[in-house]
């Protein structure tokens, strides 16, 4: 997905989601392990008139150890992007509960969910990352009688280096803005993507806000399978260049998708490289920020 | 009597509660939550925790405690809302404060505060009905 923000329009569209039963009714049993775990000795739980603790609400939803095939809902695939996205970290910041009316034992509950709000990029202390919220809602037959509003944030991990260890910033940045974005992204989490036309479907790089082709301002990427072949290059020997040793190679790769890409070949002399060689890509991460798409001499 | 002790302002008894292993073990099983950082030391220690913690389904379940510990059996627990803080580890403890906030007839809010060593662990509102 090109965009996190399309993808969560699209999962937040979907409102409600199926019906599904709760894996266990309302039933005496859990209540009494529940009760006596959280040392609550409420008698409202207890005896033939009991109640459900109202806070087990979510405990009825419940998986359990071995878990069950669950059907797969769109919130799974927002979490998914994600984590592809490489805001692999997860940490929940808001549970909110609204009890309609008290359940009693015996009762058979299904529940629904529905994501209703993702806001981000946000720094926190944790990381860079998105805040994504749903709701679920619990029905007694058609009667709504609990809900539940759940906030995580899914967050970028910081790398954990201690002062010492902390790399020096490498001098060079890259232009990362709107349209190249995707790009310094999918480099840092492992991915060479390519600006594709939501429309048409070209592919385009370098990355811009119009298809040359069609005009459509309508943006997505494709992951590139990592291999190429060097169309052309040039060994760079002066002037100085700061951060980098001379000699070194600037080639430009040609993708088997169809675009070319200009990078360093790396991992061999710079006399070893020549016009048709393969290539493969690798990641290297230049600073604690930035990681660069390079490129080592790869099998045909 | 009751409603003289539920006036807006009127603080809760403190509840203590030791985070035992067992403790954090049996309520995490209890809420039917199998995920091996509430009951698996190692596994909680190998994702970056200090030791296995609390989940949330018990956090709801003890604010709700506190509240009708002091509230009795006559409340009834309508809403809890929490924005959950650091983790409540094995070895800690965990306290809950709590001062009632609003009172309009039969309802009430209580502001409650969970605190560990660490810091807050949960902060929110717990709302009932008499």
């Amino acid at each position: 997905m090109t965009d996190l923000h399309d993808l969560a329009a699209k999962v937040i569209a979907e409102g409600e989601g199926p019906r599904l039963p709760t894996p266990s009714p309302v039933d005496r049993t859990t209540i009494r392990h529940w009760t006596e775990a959280m040392g609550d000795t409420n008698p409202r739980y207890q005896g033939p008139d009991a109640i459900a603790p109202p806070a087990m609400i979510q405990v009825w939803s419940m998986d359990g150890l071995n878990g069950r095939k669950r059907t797969r809902a769109p919130l799974d695939d927002l979490l998914d992007a994600l984590d592809a996205a490489g805001y692999t970290g997860v940490v929940a910041t808001n549970c909110e509960h609204i009890y309609h009316r008290p359940l009693v034992p015996g009762e058979e509950l299904t529940s629904a969910t529905r994501t209703t709000d993702m806001t981000g990029l946000k720094k926190t202390a944790l990381g860079d990352g998105y805040f994504v919220t749903w709701q679920v809602t619990w029905y007694a037959q058609d009667e709504p009688v609990a809900e539940m509003i759940f906030r995580l944030l899914k967050f970028r991990p910081r790398e954990e280096r201690s002062p010492s260890e902390g790399r020096k910033p490498y001098p060079l940045r890259p232009a990362v803005n709107r349209d190249t974005e995707f790009f310094w992204e999918g480099a840092r989490s492992g991915e060479l993507r390519i600006q594709k036309c939501g429309d048409c479907g070209e592919l385009r790089h370098p990355p811009g806000p119009v298809c040359p082709s069609c005009r459509s301002v309508k943006r997505t990427y494709a992951v590139a399978a990592g291999t190429g072949v060097v169309y052309s290059y040039v060994v760079h020997h002066n002037p100085p260049v700061p951060g980098r040793e001379t000699p070194f190679v600037v080639a430009v790769v040609e993708l088997p998708e169809g675009v070319r890409i200009v990078g360093n070949v790396v991992d061999c002399a710079p006399a070893e490289v020549e016009i048709g060689m393969p290539v493969r890509v690798t990641f290297r991460e230049m600073d604690d920020e930035l990681t660069l798409p390079l490129w080592t001499p790869g099998e045909s | 009597m009751r409603t003289l002790e539920m006036a807006v302002g009127t603080t809760l008894p403190e509840l203590v509660i030791p985070l035992t292993p067992t403790l954090i073990i049996s309520t995490a099983l209890a809420t039917r939550d199998f995920t091996p950082v509430h009951h698996d030391v190692e596994i909680a220690r190998a994702q970056g925790s200090q030791d296995i913690f609390l989940n949330i389904l018990t956090t709801m379940g003890l604010m709700e405690r506190f509240v009708t510990d002091w509230a009795g059996p006559e409340a009834l627990i309508r809403g809890i809302n929490v924005k959950l803080g650091v983790p409540a580890y094995a070895g800690d403890t965990l306290t809950f404060t709590g001062t009632v906030a609003e009172r309009d007839g039969d309802i009430g809010t209580v502001d409650v505060r969970g605190t560990v060593s660490l810091g807050a662990h949960a902060t929110g509102t717990v709302r009932f009905s008499l």
